[in-house]
């Protein structure tokens, strides 16, 4: 339970986070967005205190954060930034070990512990512990960097744009990996974006920032549907409203069990913004639809698509 | 193994520096038919062993103790309780480096006597700069994002100093010292002027005399001993940045 109360951060002239407050349930993934300057890394860099809070205070399962040791605190969160930072001079399994180490686990522990998250990622372990940083692509590295954010297994993830700088595809595979991850570890995240559709996909509660206020903080189909004013508009795109919401919702919440329709089937897993953009393709109005392992399930039709 | 080990330059030229400097009176005929003219075509005052130990110990002195000096200065300076202190730093070390060390000689001679501590002092302050621009320059190359992970990740000042930003900060730093180490050794010669023991006192004697061979005597180990000491800082650079060829 992360737990900000009226926090705001002044620098000489200007404010950068405005009288915040917000509270973090645990297991939750809250994605804080709004555009470049909003506010939302400082908010993100007081919970683990890079940044300090001019006022307010900040509490961590009831502590007050500003009466706790930083370092020790900093080992219990996560932390993922955008530009990565692994130590450039330290094999994968030192960037990965990071934490443990500095908590003092046996070299042999962190090493074992530093596999088992490769192993996560679907990075072989015999070829990717003993690289170093530059002989890996930004997707693998940013890889690690969440490894090592998770290595000493904290229950606060910060990330901090964490996939601003990957290419569309390798985003969405990491996207679809840390909702995994967070599914399988109940770890509450903090994540900050400002790309909708990311925080669409990821978000369990989504907070919308503007000049360092908080304009609006719901779930994300409540955010689509009913956005508090022009700026979370804007934001959500006036446009593709629609396709927004479509891809809120899966193929299986509206598929049509038992049916069968010409075609190669869609995966039941897909958003439904997925399952549109097929038919459009496939000039089709429904589609056959199979689980992972590609058994019939059913159908899906258009129509179903417009159904709220 | 033993094949590579035959090609290493260094091997080699610290093998021609001692042979160089132990077997020099045997090159007295050699010197003695080159200059016909002179009277005293070796320099016998003392052994070439103890001239070039003398002079080791000069600039290993001096140098040590502006590595030390340089690197605690370039650290304070770019810490945020000592960012204030830069644009002095960057004065002294500069006026440190364009004083001539004669200069300095002369000025502190009179005050501490001759021999090895005024010859200390004006090596000393003449290799500063180069140590102290290179930490600063090393420190300051390491990337924010590297110094924002390492705080993030819960290291403490003197953590991320020690684990992250010195090791990657190292190479430029090595690269510093060695500028320094080297230009300390062919200036460590100007100390015979104020009567400390060094390669520069055959030189200096060869000059007041007018004798060619004596001066060659003093300048030919001691460039042999500025390659060496290059050589050899450049084994400590390469062996330090082994992760970047991995």
């Amino acid at each position: 339970m992360i737990e900000l109360e009226r926090i705001s951060r002044r620098y000489e002239s200007t404010v950068a986070v405005d009288d915040v407050t917000l509270s973090i349930a645990e297991g939750e993934f809250c994605v804080l967005i709004g555009s470049s300057g909003a506010g939302k890394s400082t908010v993100l860099k007081m919970i683990n205190r890079l940044v300090p809070p001019s006022s307010g205070r900040i509490r961590i399962d009831g502590a007050d954060t500003a009466r706790l040791a930083v370092e020790a605190l900093r080992r219990r969160m996560g932390y993922v930034i955008q530009s990565i930072g692994l130590f450039p001079h330290w094999t994968v399994a030192r960037n990965i070990g990071t934490v443990p180490e500095l908590l003092g686990w046996p070299r042999a522990r962190r090493r074992e512990r530093a596999a088992e998250l490769l192993d996560l990622f679907k990075l072989p372990p015999g070829e990717f512990l003993d690289r170093y940083p530059h002989q890996l692509s930004i997707g693998q590295q940013q890889r690690i960097g969440i490894a090592r954010a998770l290595a000493a297994d904290p229950a606060i993830l910060l990330m901090d744009e964490p996939f601003g700088a990957l290419d569309p595809i390798t985003r969405e595979t990491l996207q679809a990996e840390i909702a995994q991850i967070r599914r399988a570890s109940r770890k509450t995240v903090v994540f900050v974006t400002h790309d909708m559709d990311e925080a669409l996909r990821l978000g369990s509660r989504i907070a919308v920032m503007d000049n360092g206020r908080l304009v609006q903080v719901d779930a994300p189909l409540a955010i689509v549907a009913a956005p508090a004013n022009d700026f979370v508009r804007e934001l959500i795109g006036r446009d593709d409203l629609g396709l927004k919401l479509l891809s809120l919702d899966r193929v299986a919440s509206r598929l049509r069990r038992g049916e069968t329709a010409p075609g190669d089937a869609i995966g039941d897993t897909l958003t439904l913004r997925q399952a549109l953009s097929r038919m459009i393709a496939d000039g089709k109005d429904r589609l056959p639809v199979a689980d992972a392992e590609g058994r019939a399930l059913g159908a899906i039709h258009l129509a179903d698509l417009l159904r709220r | 193994m033993m094949a590579k080990a035959l090609r290493d330059p260094l091997l080699w030229a610290s093998l021609a520096l001692l042979a160089l400097v132990l077997l020099m009176p045997d090159a007295k005929p050699a010197f003695a038919a080159l200059f016909p003219a002179l009277e005293r075509p070796m320099f016998e005052l003392d052994s070439f062993l103890d001239l070039t130990l003398w002079h080791l110990l000069l600039v290993g002195a001096s140098s040590g103790a502006a590595v030390l000096l340089g690197v605690a200065a370039g650290i304070f300076v770019t810490r945020p309780s000592g960012a204030e202190f830069r644009v002095l730093l960057d004065t002294v070390v500069t006026i440190g480096q364009t004083f001539p060390p004669v200069a300095v000689l002369a000025v502190a001679v009179p005050v501490i006597g001759f021999g090895f501590d005024p010859a200390f002092i004006a090596l000393l302050l003449y290799g500063l700069l180069p140590i102290v621009e290179g930490t600063i320059a090393g420190l300051e190359a390491v990337p924010a994002a590297v110094r924002e992970a390492a705080r993030g990740t819960g290291m403490g000042q003197l953590a991320c100093l020690l684990k992250v930003e010195l090791p990657l900060a190292a190479p430029v730093i090595i690269a510093g010292v060695r500028t320094s180490v080297i230009i300390n050794i062919g200036t460590a010669t100007v100390a015979s002027t104020v009567g400390a023991w060094s390669l520069g006192l055959p030189i200096i004697i060869g000059l007041n005399a007018a004798n060619l061979a004596y001066i060659l005597e003093g300048a030919l180990p001691l460039a042999l001993l500025a390659v060496v000491v290059d050589l050899a800082f450049g084994r400590v650079l390469s062996s330090l940045q082994g992760w970047r060829r991995a």
